[in-house]
């Protein structure tokens, strides 16, 4: 009774000049990565004012790149770069959550350190180096493959290719390089690292006790893993995979090198000929005018909405899964 | 009694690789690969990844067969799916080591010349052979552009990441969230924004300076991230000690914080410069291009390695093609000597190390005294 009575005392701390500054100074840092992120969204829009308001809503549907005489829209380039994107993740997603997997569950004890060594240092690798490797090696690699596949799958709309016929044989091979396709298996093993380190984070999270469970009633490995781990990690692996599509929207210069580009709405991902907003940009850039420049910038104001986005919702769904608390 | 039966009895191996399991992996690779050798002699096929492809199918396919003899479903099931699992990694990482040896060894054309290291290429043409011009401007402009970068981007960081643990709650959590959606902000909008203020509004030519800064609004991210995972794990117990002995939170940190995470910290930075010296969209848009040695970042461009790859391979001229593989091996060899070192100051004295050798530094003091 007495008990409820008490109140807790207040402790009143009185900061000392010298903390005072210091917590002044750390505020003002942390606040410096909301003032960036501010400015960004604030003078890509100001900047993009003026192309936005020459052609209003039509930016959102014209398929074409003439902003000097006011016809420009992204409905182009937006397609092409989620064409990439879709591609990138569907080479992605499969090889990371194997080496994910493999690095959690199946690699023995001591290459493991070794292992997560490695997918680090591939985080790192300059996306300059990708695009060389993709241009001068892939490429040449990926060209029959997707010729065999348009002979033999071009049924299917997004297989098909148009300036080949499926039943010559000797069809030039032209028709078939600097394609979607290609970009979009280079961006996917650029972000199978970013992609693989999340995941392993998450599979690596999954309870012990939970697992040893699994093995105890006498479940085979993989049984474990599909019914513990990877029932654990979904959220992560969600998270993961969303973390790694808004990477793979904004790579620039390994998808800049790889494709030529076209401005209408390219769904055949064998055919020469794409496009994506970030290489837009670092291809025109440079012979922009006034109205140009502000064009670029309303084509990166819509890249940047679109990466927070995907970004926001991954960061929420990893968070609201069971194993996302801690990362 | 039993004790015949308890010799015979041998323990069971849990871990490591079964000789049946490599006996079977070896059979079933060898008949997938003569199976797809036969199919490419009567199918119209080509390429070396298609071969792989096919052999690949084909070799899971032999493996479940061969696995479904003596094992039941639950058996095959768990044993393919440790092979496709293991297989899955092999690729990512054999794809990691061919990328980097792809690129280094194409560069070797360039490298035995010893001006492509002391030379710039203001007096070298496209069509000069490789023993005249090189990238020593491109050298130095990535080192004066990333040592930049780093002068703004240590101390914003790390305080920045001080804030988010000292002074936690909800404003922190934000910026926490905040900086996440930083890490994920595309390249070639930092260039743009970077255009858009300083050189667009303030009129910063294009320039060494300009690149650093577009540079430091990737790497910031990068470096608060790192270096908040270290903070975090700074045992609890040593700041309130310090606390507790009358030493304020400024004092705290300087003094106990920091030098606990420092090798951590080390790492983040290191990490994050080696994300930086790779960038070329944000340099792209802002550095301008230049072939002549320009030690002033102020004033005038300046091109960095990755701008200068960029701008080599655009070129169909062999020689220039050459070059730019030349750069490329040059960048590969500084990030992963960056790497290197990260891995060697973060693993061997991590956290607990310092803290170990800190105390023990205190210990000794006062035995002394």
């Amino acid at each position: 009774m007495a008990i409820d009575t008490q109140k807790p005392r207040q402790l009143k701390y009185v900061w000392d000049f010298q903390d005072r500054i210091f917590r002044g100074v750390m505020r003002s840092a942390g606040s410096s990565v909301l003032v960036i992120m501010a400015l960004v969204g604030l003078f890509l829009t100001l900047r993009a004012s003026e192309a936005l308001g020459s052609v209003g809503f039509s930016f959102f549907t014209t398929q074409a790149w003439e902003p000097d005489s006011g016809n420009f829209g992204i409905a182009a380039v937006i397609a092409g770069t989620v064409i990439i994107a879709i591609i990138a993740i569907v080479v992605a997603v499969p090889f990371s959550l194997g080496t994910a997997l493999y690095i959690s569950e199946y690699a023995p004890r001591r290459i493991k350190r070794l292992l997560i060594t490695m997918v680090d240092l591939m985080a790192a690798i300059p996306s300059v180096v990708f695009g060389l490797w993709g241009f001068f090696f892939l490429q040449n690699e990926v060209t029959p493959v997707a010729k065999w596949l348009s002979q033999n799958f071009g049924w299917i709309p997004f297989l098909s290719v148009q300036g080949s016929d499926p039943s010559d044989p000797l069809t030039s091979n032209t028709v078939f390089t600097s394609s979607s396709l290609i970009a979009g298996i280079v961006v996917g093993l650029m972000i199978t690292p970013i992609v693989t380190s999340v995941m392993r984070e998450v599979f690596s999270q999954a309870p012990i006790g939970e697992r040893e469970a699994a093995l105890g009633l006498g479940s085979t490995r993989w049984g474990m893993v599909k019914n513990v781990v990877l029932s654990f990690g979904k959220g992560g692996i969600i998270g993961a995979t969303m973390l790694g599509l808004g990477r793979a929207l904004g790579e620039t210069i390994a998808v800049y090198m790889i494709i030529s580009p076209v401005f209408v709405v390219q769904p055949r991902i064998l055919e020469n000929g794409a496009n994506s907003v970030s290489s837009l940009i670092a291809l025109r850039y440079g012979e922009a005018t006034q109205m140009g420049m502000s064009a670029l910038m309303a084509a990166g104001l819509a890249l940047f909405i679109m990466t927070l986005i995907v970004n926001f919702a991954a960061s929420s769904i990893v968070a609201r899964s069971r194993s996302g608390a801690s990362s | 009694m039993t004790t015949q039966n308890m010799i015979e009895e041998q323990k069971r191996q849990l871990h490591g690789i079964r000789i049946r399991d490599l006996l079977t992996t070896v059979t079933a690779a060898t008949s997938a690969i003569a199976a797809t050798g036969f199919l490419f002699s009567i199918a119209p096929l080509s390429g070396i990844l298609s071969f792989v492809l096919i052999a690949y199918i084909l070799f899971i396919v032999f493996f479940a067969l061969i696995t479904a003899i003596d094992d039941d479903r639950e058996g095959v099931k768990d044993r393919v799916a440790s092979v496709i699992i293991r297989s899955a990694a092999v690729i990512i990482f054999s794809a990691l080591v061919f990328i980097v040896f792809f690129t280094i060894s194409r560069g070797f054309e360039a490298l035995p010349y010893l001006n492509f290291f002391t030379e710039d290429m203001s007096l070298a043409g496209p069509l000069d052979p490789l023993s005249s011009g090189g990238i020593l401007h491109s050298i130095l402009g990535s080192l004066i552009q990333i040592a930049i970068a780093l002068a703004i981007t240590i101390p914003l960081g790390l305080i920045t990441a001080v804030f988010l643990n000292e002074i936690p709650g909800k404003y922190s959590r934000f910026v926490r969230t905040m900086v996440e959606a930083m890490t994920a902000l595309p390249s070639i909008v930092a260039g743009l924004f970077i255009y858009a203020t300083a050189i667009l509004l303030l009129g910063v030519q294009k320039s060494g300076f300009a690149a650093a800064l577009a540079i430091s609004v990737m790497m910031l991210p990068i470096m608060i991230r790192a270096s908040d995972v270290v903070l975090r794990i700074v045992p609890g117990t040593l700041k309130e000690a310090s606390l507790g002995l009358g030493a304020g939170a400024w004092r705290t940190a300087w003094m106990v914080t920091l030098p606990t995470a420092r090798s951590g910290l080390t790492t983040a930075i290191i990490l994050a410069t080696a994300r930086g010296i790779g960038e070329t969209s944000p340099v792209l848009l802002t550095s301008g291009f230049t072939a002549s040695l320009n030690l002033d970042p102020t004033n005038g461009p300046m091109v960095s390695l990755p701008l200068a790859i960029f701008q080599f391979v655009k070129s169909p001229e062999p020689t220039m093609i050459a070059r730019g593989f030349g750069t490329a091996a040059v960048l590969m060899f500084l990030v992963l000597i960056l790497f290197m070192l990260a891995r060697i100051l973060g693993s061997d004295k991590n956290v607990f190390g310092n803290l170990a050798k800190n105390l023990k530094k205190l210990t000794k003091k006062k035995v002394a005294q």
